[in-house]
């Protein structure tokens, strides 16, 4: 375990370092502006001048002021510890219903993402079934199924979110629809090769018992199908949750987390841009991680060396 | 009513001869392999031809797929248009660039086993997460022309390809590379004789994933600000404005070149890694 945290974290501060570097050119110049308006003395003092200068050489010449490009109100690229900060106030800090509380945003989202992905690998699972059981299915719907991964079907988000409004349904079940089609496919795909990764001695073998098909099924094709199910369930969930924050974006929702996103791209607002982009991908590690944590437990129940 | 049910008649004709052809004598020939998606595809899009026009289905909610191929007709300009923004500017640009830069950075690791143990673990994390989010940033920083999208591609492909290649690159056993060292070959002889040939069916892997990533994040980062032009500019105006023929001509072009690109990276893969199992006849 140590041998493998190690490398892990000195990457992790390498990238932090990186960050808060690239942060002070990238705001050097506001910073700047805003000192000469404060009353400091800045060195190239025009502000034609330091617009034509290059970034690192304000920065050079103005030693005094890089403490402050990581303390900015509106800054280009925010420091990590002023995300930090943010994430921390809007999660733990605020109340859960407040509109302000990234913890209530987080939940809009999460909802939309779990009902989608629940629709999505369901009928993902039923199709896979058929495809796996009828000849004729799988000849004409499979080839589809795999060309569908090649198309960027997200294009469809805003139209499916419209159509829903404009016959009657809004809220979170066409959001959902958008995650459970973006989780269809890999489920599909994944699960119709599990249920065919059975040889042919293992099905031989329940045929020499006399097993009926639906015995085959839950006794060798679905637990054979288990790994691979969930290393698509685990592109799925992501694919879902994806599918959720785009679905916000089209309508202008005033909540979840790419109502969020949309909002700080609106006003400017980069902290608050970073910080729910980064509420997103903690949720998306989360729900990773329990999905993991499903798989090794399901596998293990099943014997497997886990 | 009528064409509802002409509707239920193409559908049972279309799947009864796809039945005769799946069951029947000449089930494994390639024609029928063809044959049986397509014609699949081809009741689906008349059944909801039928469907829509037998209920009157308005406009707004679904249109027929005759007036999406009359609209995809008469609007080829503006969709060209479109499809040179976002998809050569923007997506080709960004996958070329965050595909070789990601290339780049795998060999740079490949050298190191800390960096490869570190950088493992923390691409694999940040490839699962919902980076198009990414986007709003980015295009504040590169402004709302092609940039800021070929900006979004390449971090989004950036980390699955890098992942794809430093997998790739371990792939060669113990014995293979005793025997370059027998052979007294160099790190590089090495790398390009061995380990990068070996790598290639996992590279292509990368790429492919890429290609389907490159159109997502072109198309998304469209929605928080473009020029006039560019189809997902297209798509969030024009469902704005309930042409939804327009909509879904867009749509149309997107598939067209999702697959005709995943196409042309699985041709050149068939080219470069003839010699691997999977490619083989």
């Amino acid at each position: 375990m140590r041998r493998a945290a190690v490398p892990v974290l000195v990457v992790l501060g390498v990238l932090v370092a990186f960050w808060y570097a690239v942060a002070v050119p990238m705001n050097i110049k506001g910073v700047l502006t805003e000192a000469q308006r404060a009353g400091v003395v800045v060195v190239p003092e025009s502000g034609a001048d330091r617009r034509a200068a290059s970034a690192w050489r304000l920065v050079t010449m103005n030693l005094s002021v890089v403490p402050d490009t990581w303390a900015q109100a509106r800054p280009r690229l925010p420091a990590p510890h002023q995300v930090a900060i943010e994430l921390w106030e809007t999660t733990a800090q605020k109340k859960v219903t407040s509109k302000r509380s990234l913890v209530y945003h987080g939940w809009v989202t999460l909802s939309a993402t779990l009902l989608g992905f629940a629709m999505g690998t369901g009928l993902g699972i039923l199709l896979a079934i058929g495809i796996v059981h009828n000849r004729v299915m799988d000849m004409s719907v499979m080839p589809w199924a795999i060309v569908s991964q090649t198309i960027p079907i997200i294009a469809l988000a805003p139209m499916i979110i419209v159509v829903l409004y404009s016959i009657g349904i809004q809220g979170v079940f066409p959001k959902a629809v958008i995650s459970a089609y973006l989780s269809f496919f890999p489920v599909v795909v994944g699960m119709v090769k599990g249920l065919r990764s059975p040889d042919a001695m293992q099905l031989d073998l329940l045929r020499t018992y006399n097993a009926s098909q639906a015995q085959g099924f839950w006794k060798l094709r679905l637990p054979a199908s288990m790994p691979y199910l969930f290393a698509s369930l685990k592109v799925g969930i992501a694919a879902s949750l994806v599918g959720a924050i785009v679905g916000e974006l089209p309508t202008g929702a005033v909540s979840g987390l790419g109502a969020r996103l949309l909002a700080g791209s609106y006003y400017g607002q980069t902290v608050q841009i970073w910080s729910a982009l980064f509420a997103a991908a903690i949720l998306a590690a989360c729900l990773v991680g329990i999905l993991g944590v499903l798989e090794r437990i399901v596998l293990r129940r099943m014997g497997g060396r886990t | 009513m009528s064409l509802v049910a002409l509707a239920l008649a193409i559908w049972a004709a279309g799947w009864a001869m796809n039945v005769r052809l799946a069951t029947g004598a000449h089930a494994e020939t390639a024609a029928v392999r063809l044959a049986v998606p397509l014609i699949f595809g081809v009741t689906v899009v008349l059944v909801w031809e039928c469907v829509v026009r037998g209920l009157q289905v308005p406009l707004v909610i679904l249109p027929t797929p005759s007036m999406i191929a009359a609209r995809f007709a008469t609007s080829l300009p503006i969709l060209w248009a479109d499809f040179v923004q976002t998809f050569v500017k923007g997506a080709l640009s960004g996958y070329a660039i965050g595909c070789g830069a990601a290339l780049l950075a795998a060999v740079a690791v490949d050298r190191s086993d800390f960096l490869r143990r570190g950088l493992l673990p923390v691409g694999n994390f940040i490839a699962a997460l919902p980076i198009v989010g990414t986007a709003p940033i980015l295009v504040m920083w590169f402004g709302f022309d092609w940039h800021s999208k070929a900006a979004v591609v390449v971090v989004m492909v950036f980390f699955p390809m890098l992942i794809n290649a430093v997998a790739g690159l371990r792939e060669t056993t113990a014995m293979q590379r005793d025997l370059m060292r027998t052979y007294a070959a160099g790190y590089w002889q090495g790398f390009f004789k061995l380990r990068l040939p070996a790598a290639m069916p996992f590279i292509f892997n990368g790429l492919k994933i890429s290609t389907t990533l490159a159109l997502i994040g072109a198309i998304v980062a469209e929605f928080f600000g473009s020029p006039t032009v560019g189809m997902g500019f297209r798509i969030s105006t024009s469902v704005g404005q309930l042409a939804l023929d327009m909509v879904w001509a867009e749509i149309l072009v997107a598939a067209l070149a999702g697959s005709l690109f995943y196409g042309a990276v699985a041709l050149i893969e068939r080219g470069v890694t003839f010699w691997h199992p999977s490619q083989r006849k």
